[in-house]
């Protein structure tokens, strides 16, 4: 194996155990903050008992997780009911693969166990310890922070997240329950539905970007505005599409408490039911990641070309950046879970089918077409121009669309299918036993 | 729709659902900030303090037994028997003695509070002032034997008396 080759997986295992750690303590950590936030909005503390307010709560979670009784119904489809969580686990855990959560680090060596010598006191031992074990280990070029620099990064999230419905439609199934299966079903329809909205948002994303790779999508970002001002609706279409993709409130209608008791995971317990929770909250991690990646810059430190520099501090600082993005969003989208109420099915789907598709596909034309006049026509080839001459018509779009959405012409309630719908003879009085006309004697 | 749904007619105006989210995002928001109401129970307690509001407990909750005493630190009580008589849950036992003097007291007065529903009765009942519902909810034990509370026991209880209703005072001013 040649020193590159080593040096090139060396990284990759590195990056792969440190992305993995931090995604599941992440996890770990959101469902205190899930927690707390709900608390918060409620005028309440939230957990904070366990550790220093309430930090260990998750670590007691996953401890009587692990350690409660598995049950199985006896009437479920055995290797199924086994393999759905982990059918909803691992494409969850798979995205955090792709994205890229800082700048690339300029990395020059020959041999890594030489450059490691040069640390104080271990040095020796590290170089020897490489030596011993790797012999020499060579990288040269920038060192992309992510796991997987796919060059069609973008496709691959695509695609992994729509795997992610088998685990939640098996589960439904497998479980043998009628609400699992109920749960299962608007699962997959939902997810089904909105794969095609969320897809299509990102169309126009390609369009301005004209490469399918993350790194050149952040690219495009930093030469021009984050793409959040060129393509607002295609953010606001993705956002909405991602809750529900994430079955998130107000799209929660798999797990519907009051309805279906949790849905898909209502037979599940233990670790199981643990590991659904973990894939939905690591799709909350990657979809935030995603808008933060595709709308506001990723890593893009705004305002200055420091952060393409290469050294240690513009990764940290980069890295920072992404990270309070993609906070940013994963808290957005907590507290839309305690604000709005539940979307009632068919408005779900009208919302899906009637409004966020043809909107989507409306705005590719639309896109389409104005990249090709900007860049064609007008001849505008500035990055910072283009995405400018955009947000003024998004502008214009935005209002317009929210006012159609405002004048709830398509999430409505039926008070205005009613008035819509042409006028119905007046429903006969049913009748029972009491309102039978008096007898006369 | 074959279900008939009461339909509330309103201006299409107040239906506006970007308005309504926005607004219940900018509530949701203030709410983060706004004090807290839990009360932090083992280290924050409902008292008698009227400043704590609704965490006072009130003057005429019915808690655990507590048999006041005199001066000489005996019993109040003179047997006389009428709260085991009027106790709707039988759950007190009485049995009387009498010393040298003719004054009778307990030999033996235990109160299961297990079976005892906190009427108050006994309360009521007594002529002596002896025997009272307490202000008392903190009744925990290791176990079921330690609930039959004794003479001694119903003596060295401190927490305050329930002041039940007077139907001379039914507002209790």
């Amino acid at each position: 194996m040649s020193p590159e080759m080593k040096g090139f997986l060396l990284f990759s295992v590195i990056k792969m155990l440190v992305v993995f750690t931090v995604v599941l303590v992440g996890v770990a950590l959101l469902t205190l903050m899930e927690r707390k936030v709900s608390a918060w909005m409620q005028n309440r503390h939230g957990p904070n008992r366990v550790g220093w307010a309430g930090l260990l709560q998750p670590v007691a979670d996953g401890l009587k997780n692990i350690l409660k009784e598995e049950t199985r119904p006896a009437a479920a489809n055995g290797g199924l009911f086994l393999l759905a969580p982990a059918f909803a686990f691992i494409p969850a855990l798979l995205l955090s693969a792709v994205i890229p959560f800082a700048a690339p680090l300029n990395v020059n060596f020959d041999d890594l166990g030489t450059v490691l010598a040069g640390v104080p006191l271990i040095g020796g031992v590290l170089a020897a310890i490489v030596h011993g074990l790797l012999g020499q280990v060579a990288y040269h070029g920038p060192l992309p922070m992510v796991v997987a620099d796919l060059p069609v990064g973008f496709l691959f999230v695509l695609s992994i997240s729509s795997m992610g419905v088998y685990g939640i439609a098996l589960a439904g199934w497998s479980s043998n329950s009628k609400y699992s299966l109920l749960g299962g079903l608007r699962a997959t329809a939902q997810m089904l539905s909105y794969e095609v909205a969320m897809g299509m948002s990102l169309i126009p994303v390609l369009l301005m970007a004209g490469n399918v790779s993350f790194g050149a999508i952040i690219a495009d970002q930093q030469a021009g505005l984050w793409y959040v001002a060129p393509l607002f609706l295609s953010f606001f279409i993705f956002l909405v599409s991602g809750f529900a993709e994430t079955n998130r409130l107000p799209f929660d209608l798999p797990e519907a408490e009051s309805e279906l008791i949790t849905g898909y995971h209502t037979e599940y317990s233990a670790m199981k039911f643990s590991m659904f929770f973990i894939a939905e909250y690591a799709n909350m991690v990657t979809v935030s990641a995603m808008v933060a990646t595709l709308f506001f810059g990723g890593w893009d430190i705004p305002f200055t070309d420091w952060d393409n520099s290469g050294t240690v501090g513009a990764v940290l600082v980069s890295h920072l950046f992404f990270f309070v993005k993609t906070f940013f969003w994963i808290f957005f989208i907590m507290w839309i879970r305690w604000t709005l109420p539940r979307f009632r099915y068919d408005q779900l789907m009208a919302l899906g089918w009637k409004f966020l598709t043809p909107v989507a596909l409306g705005y590719i034309m639309l896109t389409a077409t104005l990249i090709w006049v900007i860049e064609r026509r007008l001849g505008v080839t500035d990055p910072t121009t283009r995405s400018l001459i955009l947000f003024a018509v998004n502008i214009v779009l935005a209002v317009l669309v929210f006012r159609v959405l405002d004048r709830g012409a398509i999430v409505s309630g039926s008070e205005a299918r009613r008035r819509r719908a042409p006028a119905r003879p007046a429903a006969e009085p049913i009748l029972d036993g009491r309102e039978r006309a008096p007898v006369t004697s | 729709m074959a279900i008939g749904v009461k339909v509330m007619k309103r201006p299409e105006r107040n239906v506006s659902y970007v308005r309504a989210t926005l607004k219940g995002l900018a509530l949701t928001f203030k709410h983060m900030f706004e004090p807290k109401v839990t009360m932090q129970y083992p280290e924050e307690k409902g008292t008698r303090d009227d400043s704590r509001g609704a965490w006072s407990l009130a003057g005429r909750w019915r808690g655990t037994h507590r048999m006041l005493t005199d001066e000489q630190g005996r019993s109040k009580c003179v047997a006389c028997g009428l709260c085991p008589q009027v106790c709707p849950a039988n759950c007190i036992k009485l049995v009387p003695g009498e010393d040298e003097d003719g004054n009778r007291y307990p030999l033996i007065y235990e109160i299961d509070e297990f079976r005892c529903i906190f009427c108050g009765y006994c309360q009521e009942v007594c002529p002596e002032e002896a025997i009272h519902v307490g202000q008392h909810y903190e009744n925990s034990e290791y176990s079921r034997t330690r609930f039959v509370y004794d003479l001694e026991r119903l003596q060295s209880q401190t927490h305050a008396v329930s002041t039940l209703w007077d139907p001379t005072d039914p507002r209790g001013e």
